[in-house]
């Protein structure tokens, strides 16, 4: 292809710096998937899916797209105030976009395999059939950006009948001293029958540059196994991000996903289900608490291909200041989906006349017999109810502090891990006020 | 305890209260009756300190103190209690976590230390019992799903824990069944003494067959235009409020 490098079209500058970045590791399919970032370009707002959230343009406005990858000088010191106290898990750290194996402690075994995904598609027969197979780079041009540009990323095999008792959990930290930084990770999970796993993602940066992560994880979960995915979004840096989950169910196989999204410029997450069997039970659980100009987007699928299967979906958000929060939820139930049981819900709460919330329920359904149900809400914080507790001698704050809280509890209360479920109360207790 | 002179006030741009003048000593019962819209309820927001009403003249004196002047909770930490006509349901925040709140609030306003868990639930079970109230019911998300009856009794479950100097009841028995009326009186009853008021505001007089007043006002068109003892409530029973109006409109 022809780039010229003084075109200002934002999705040439990327696919020009791409490529300069893949040198020698320009894979046909990699090559393809640049190809498809050309096609599709970069969402402008007129794009449906990306009509609220504005990625590209602050993008375009922010970033350089420098070729060469920032390097960083992160200590294990840096590292420690970004841990999660009081976790036991096996930890996986990448800098910059580049697995750092001196700040990380996971290990592979039997099991367990965690092997870089680089090697696993060439070594690994089982990595080649389940890499790509889930998150298709053709729907969205992010995900063909990841596909083109992932530097680093690991390939998790979860072995048959096997429960793995401490989380695997991955640090993305963007160091941004020596300037603007540009990260893209792409992992690939496979859970084997019978067995449960948990993941944990968590996001920071260092220094104050611009910083930007692209992150594909996709994944299957085979027959009865159980997979646990968190993700804490808490980056008090310029944090940009895109990310596509996206999680391929089989037969009575459980999936429960948490996203907190407590900080950032703007984050756009997407998640996808695909519910593949039946007697699946699936949890979506979010909490987006957002301040100053954050922009939070979740943008979730749950696609029910065949009967007697369960979703569930439920979402909140508080919106403080001039920050956006967007959400949009497609349910689909195909035509085999019969029995189907899926609930979909999304409550907000605006704390100022700047915040502001798109919603948007997509129910789908091609089946007769099915129990479907979705509701969104936003609004603001009961004045009634401040007046009644304050009439009880509890002050204004406190009175605020409690029906937020109460109202972000609904989710943190279905945090299953111990040390997380504290981690995360506190950093919502924090943020809430929370003085009672 | 209470003295309320000439007080007048607006919600929006409609005048409701024309100038009321009443005086509260300690230990009195006092009912409030009168006409749908003549601003009974007003006066017992404006009293507790509703935002949505402004007061546009007039005094309110409490324990020495100018109550228009405190904020809703400093009213309450200084011993005002509104029982509300419509309890408030708050999903996520259970009665027994708030009231937890709430007291240790009151308390620490009063100089005292704040009640561990243990004196905590003690003084629940002791206050749980006098009004008849089920602890399970306390422990759900506060008022949520509770009957007419059961949002009043957690009114006065609530009363009896902050134990206010000054309660107002506004219109305690809408809403009641026979039963429900006898429970959430023989509560308020229990927790008369002479050091307390109460403040009883009620369209019908069968509320104070049970709490017995020591007066009786009418309200009408935003002024107390009668005043006398229990046996104008049983006439207001039997007469209705026409004479009243009829009598106001004379003068």
């Amino acid at each position: 292809m022809s780039i010229t490098t003084t075109d200002k079209n934002i999705t040439t500058q990327v696919a020009s710096s791409i490529e300069q970045r893949l040198k020698a590791d320009a894979t046909p399919q990699r090559l393809q998937a640049l190809q498809t970032l050309n096609t599709l370009q970069l969402p402008t707002t007129k794009n449906e899916e990306y009509k609220h959230t504005p990625l590209t343009r602050l993008l375009e406005k922010n970033f350089t797209f420098a070729n060469e990858i920032s390097e960083s000088t992160l200590r294990a010191e840096d590292l420690n105030s970004l841990l999660i106290d009081g976790l036991e898990a096996d930890r996986i750290v990448f800098v910059n976009g580049k697995f750092n194996e001196s700040l990380s402690s996971a290990k592979s075994s039997t099991s367990l395999k965690i092997v870089p995904l680089k090697e696993a598609i060439v070594s690994s027969d089982l990595a080649r059939q389940h890499f790509g197979a889930y998150a298709n780079f053709k729907e969205d041009a992010f995900t063909a950006w990841n596909t083109a540009e992932w530097l680093d990323g690991f390939f998790i095999h979860v072995d048959d009948n096997v429960v793995i008792d401490k989380p695997v959990i991955f640090y993305h930290i963007n160091d941004t001293q020596a300037g603007e930084v540009r990260s893209s990770i792409r992992n690939l999970i496979v859970v084997g029958k019978n067995s449960e796993v948990t993941f944990i993602e968590k996001f920071d940066s260092i220094g104050s540059g611009n910083h930007l992560s692209t992150l594909v994880t996709e994944g299957v979960v085979h027959e009865n196994a159980g997979l646990n995915y968190y993700t804490i979004q808490n980056d008090k840096g310029n944090r940009y991000q895109y990310g596509l989950m996206e999680f391929y169910q089989k037969n009575s196989s459980r999936v429960n996903t948490y996203t907190f999204t407590l900080d950032g410029k703007a984050v756009r997450n997407n998640l996808h289900l695909k519910l593949d069997g039946e007697g699946i039970e699936s949890h979506m659980y979010g909490l987006y608490l957002l301040g100053g100009d954050t922009l939070a987007d979740n943008h979730t699928v749950v696609d029910h291909k065949k009967p007697n299967s369960f979703s569930n979906e439920l979402y909140k958000g508080i919106m403080d200041g001039n920050s956006k929060g967007v959400f949009n939820g497609k349910i689909y139930v195909r035509p085999d989906a019969q029995k189907t049981n899926a609930f979909q819900a999304n409550r907000n709460v605006l704390l100022t006349d700047k915040a502001t919330v798109n919603t948007k329920p997509q129910l789908e359904i091609w089946a007769d017999d099915v129990k479907c149900s979705h509701g969104c809400t936003s609004g603001q914080i009961d004045e009634e109810a401040i007046f009644y507790l304050q009439a009880r001698g509890i002050s204004k704050e406190t009175a605020r502090a409690m029906m937020l809280y109460a109202f972000a509890g609904e989710v943190l209360d279905n945090i299953k891990h111990p040390a997380l479920h504290a981690y995360i109360d506190k950093l919502v207790s924090e943020r809430l006020h929370k003085n009672f | 305890m209470l003295s309320i002179k000439n007080l007048q006030a607006k919600i929006d741009d409609k005048q409701i209260l024309n100038g009321i003048n009443l005086e509260i000593k300690p230990g009195e019962v006092h009912a409030i009756m009168g006409p749908n819209g003549s601003g009974k309820s007003t006066l017992a927001s404006v009293l507790a300190g509703r935002e949505e009403y402004e007061v546009t003249g007039g005094e309110v004196d409490f324990l020495g103190k100018d109550l228009l002047e405190m904020a809703p909770e400093e009213r309450a930490r200084e011993g005002v209690f509104l029982a509300f006509q419509y309890p408030v349901e708050i999903p996520g925040v259970s009665t027994i976590n708030f009231m937890k709140t709430a007291v240790n609030q009151i308390r620490e306003h009063r100089g005292q230390q704040a009640l561990d868990a243990v004196s905590f639930l003690q003084m629940m079970k002791e206050k749980m019992k006098l009004v008849e109230i089920d602890q399970s019911l306390l422990n759900r998300a506060l008022n949520e799903g509770f009957s007419g009856g059961e949002k009043k009794r957690n009114e006065i479950f609530q009363m009896a824990m902050l134990e206010p100097k000054l309660a107002i009841l506004d219109e305690t028995d809408s809403g009641l069944d026979i039963d429900a009326l006898r429970i959430v009186s023989n509560g308020v009853n229990k927790l008369r003494s002479k050091n307390n008021a109460i403040i009883v505001v009620t369209h019908y007089q069968r509320l104070l067959n049970y709490i017995v007043p020591d007066y009786v006002h009418v309200l009408y068109k935003g002024k107390i235009v009668k005043s006398g003892t229990k046996e104008l409530a049983l006439e207001l029973e039997a007469k209705g409020y026409d004479w009243i109006k009829d009598e106001v409109s004379v003068a």
